[in-house]
């Protein structure tokens, strides 16, 4: 009866899972697929409690309320930028149970079959190369750590000390098989030792930009882990929400990876990588107007013009037009450049992935700190749909909530373009003083649709 | 306990189904699901209470702690994050049902003419 309560709370609990994450599909339904998925954990380890012949109940009600109150208060205070760090710390900690899981398995007394042994020690290997990897994923998010940690014959020394993990995995292994003898507890603290240093090397000579890649792939990874250890534990839930997570993680990868026109093994053996992204509010107010096709006649007498996309651009997914723009400049002789500010809308180097999506180079973005000094010498900055990483307020007001944030110096360059979709009173953003300022034109309209109208403006020319 | 064919059974289809769901989504909504499956991975968290639950002696009892612990801030971090980005998606969505005329949405999007 009890056990039948637990299995059927188990179904109950995969199935919101998986209605939760489809409900991604669309905007509109992934707030509610996520609140379902929300109802089946919490319906999952409620009936946990009823497993039989367990003890250690107070133990495990401290560690559920230590774990998850700290989780719920840094959750609730992380800033959406520092997001993605966030999701590599809570990621993290998933791989670091379910190598957890397999540490205690191996520790009990009591033989488990092969199969249980040899997939357990691989979930525990994913698991902790992902909770030591996506530690330090955070680290460089977070800006602890500043390096890229590069030096030769790297992935030479970090491939022996994965082989060496794995070996000492065999080991323990066979001694929990009685196959060989030895210290137990010992084989099994050098391989977990040796997986977590592995996942710590594996991850520091990846740059910022390539983080999110990596951040996916320790989600699949630890999608994997938990999988893994679902199977040693008999429990169909974890096998289930694992793989899909898994499963979910690897596309995901793919897809980040093929987007930035790089592989996977780009990524993660080549060692470089720079940060990217922006984000965008709206203000209204008594703002000079131009036409696109003024604003198209302005570039084509440029020399310079500086692009910056922000959140805007993604959203009106304005980005090929913004490179067809780019590209038609280049022939009419005006140099071309992106800058891209650091802070992303939703996780760095979200312009980076959608600028490469639509085939401009990397030599052509270039970060705030590479691009900042070029905007007194360009001629036109054109804005599209960036707003508080372009806004003057963080310079000079100390009373805005941005003050102190670095931004993009656009309105230091001979005109400010900023492209932009509504006149009407704008949704609560702060205030932009860009906007108003002298050298500032305001094209309106849907930024594709002005980027289209910019485009055919310079070709006329 | 679950048979080794069956087990491999579950796998398959549970690979299936993540990558059906998961290729749906469209690229504008990644990041919160990222954030989404990570979230559900976190169902960890009810093995890791098995583990310090049949835990007999100290080091057992302390690792299966630390997996609980774990486990549990991945669940709740997971799910307070992505509730936390996807609120935005739908205040965004509320201004396009308002009048403006985006095909997606994003946190702090532009209003539309009237909004």
């Amino acid at each position: 009866m009890r056990n039948d309560v637990i299995q059927l709370s188990y179904i109950a609990a995969t199935v919101l899972f998986i209605l939760g994450l489809r409900g991604m599909s669309s905007p509109r339904a992934a707030r509610r697929g996520i609140v379902w998925a929300g109802v089946g954990m919490v319906i999952a380890t409620a009936a946990t409690f009823l497993t039989p012949g367990m003890g250690n109940y107070l133990l495990m009600v401290i560690a559920i309320g230590l774990g998850g109150g700290i989780a719920l208060a840094a959750g609730r205070r992380v800033k959406m930028t520092d997001m993605p760090q966030m999701v590599a710390v809570y990621n993290g900690m998933g791989g670091g149970a379910a190598a957890g899981i397999a540490a205690a398995e191996f520790l009990r007394i009591g033989q488990m079959p092969t199969s249980f042994a040899v997939l357990g020690i691989a979930g525990a290997l994913i698991g902790a190369v992902a909770f030591s990897g996506s530690m330090v994923a955070f680290s460089k998010l977070q800006g602890f750590i500043k390096k890229s940690f590069l030096f030769p014959g790297q992935n030479i020394f970090n491939a022996a000390v994965l082989v060496a993990t794995v070996a000492f995995g065999a080991i323990t292994v066979l001694q929990h098989l009685d196959v060989v003898g030895g210290p137990e507890h010992l084989m099994l603290t050098i391989f977990f030792t040796l997986a977590l240093i592995y996942g710590v090397l594996m991850t520091l000579p990846i740059g910022g930009a390539d983080m999110p890649v990596v951040i996916s792939l320790f989600n699949a990874l630890t999608g994997l882990a938990v999988a893994l250890e679902g199977y040693v534990l008999g429990n169909a839930a974890l096998i289930i929400a694992g793989t899909v997570v898994g499963a979910a993680g690897t596309l995901l990868t793919q897809l980040m990876a093929k987007a930035m026109n790089r592989s996977l093994a780009n990524v993660l053996f080549a060692g470089f990588g720079a940060h990217g992204g922006a984000e965008l509010a709206a203000v209204e107010g008594s703002m000079k107007e131009m036409s696109a096709d003024d604003a198209a006649a302005t570039m084509a007498y440029a020399q310079k013009v500086i692009i910056v996309p922000g959140y805007g651009m993604a959203v009106a997914q304005a980005q090929h037009k913004i490179w067809e723009l780019a590209k038609t400049l280049d022939e009419k002789g005006v140099e071309v450049k992106f800058a891209i500010h650091p802070v992303a809308g939703r996780m760095p180097g979200h312009m980076n992935v959608l600028l490469a999506e639509a085939g401009v180079p990397y030599d052509l973005i270039h970060d705030l700190d590479e691009i900042n000094a070029e905007f007194p010498q360009a001629d036109v900055a054109l804005v599209i749909g960036a707003n508080d990483v372009v806004n003057p307020a963080a310079r000079e007001d100390k009373g805005s909530p941005i003050y102190g944030m670095p931004i993009l110096d656009v309105d230091k360059a001979g005109t400010a373009l900023v492209i932009k979709r509504g006149r009407g009173a704008g949704f609560a953003g702060i205030e932009n003083r860009l906007f108003y300022a002298d050298a500032t034109r305001m094209v309106f309209g849907d930024a594709q649709d002005v980027a289209n109208r910019l485009v055919q403006g310079v070709k006329k020319m | 306990m679950i048979d080794g064919y069956v087990a491999i059974f579950i796998f398959l289809l549970a690979a299936f189904t993540g990558y059906e769901v998961i290729s749906r989504v469209p690229v504008i909504l990644h990041t919160p699901l990222m954030s989404g499956s990570n979230f559900v991975h976190g169902i960890v968290v009810v093995g890791a209470m098995v583990a310090l639950g049949v835990a007999e002696t100290t080091p057992e009892r302390i690792i299966g702690f630390v997996a609980v612990l774990l486990g549990a801030a991945n669940a709740v971090g997971g799910y307070v994050v992505t509730e936390r980005m996807l609120e935005m998606f739908k205040s965004s969505d509320d201004r396009r049902a308002a009048g403006g005329s985006g095909e997606k949405t994003g946190e702090r999007q532009k209003a539309g003419p009237d909004a």
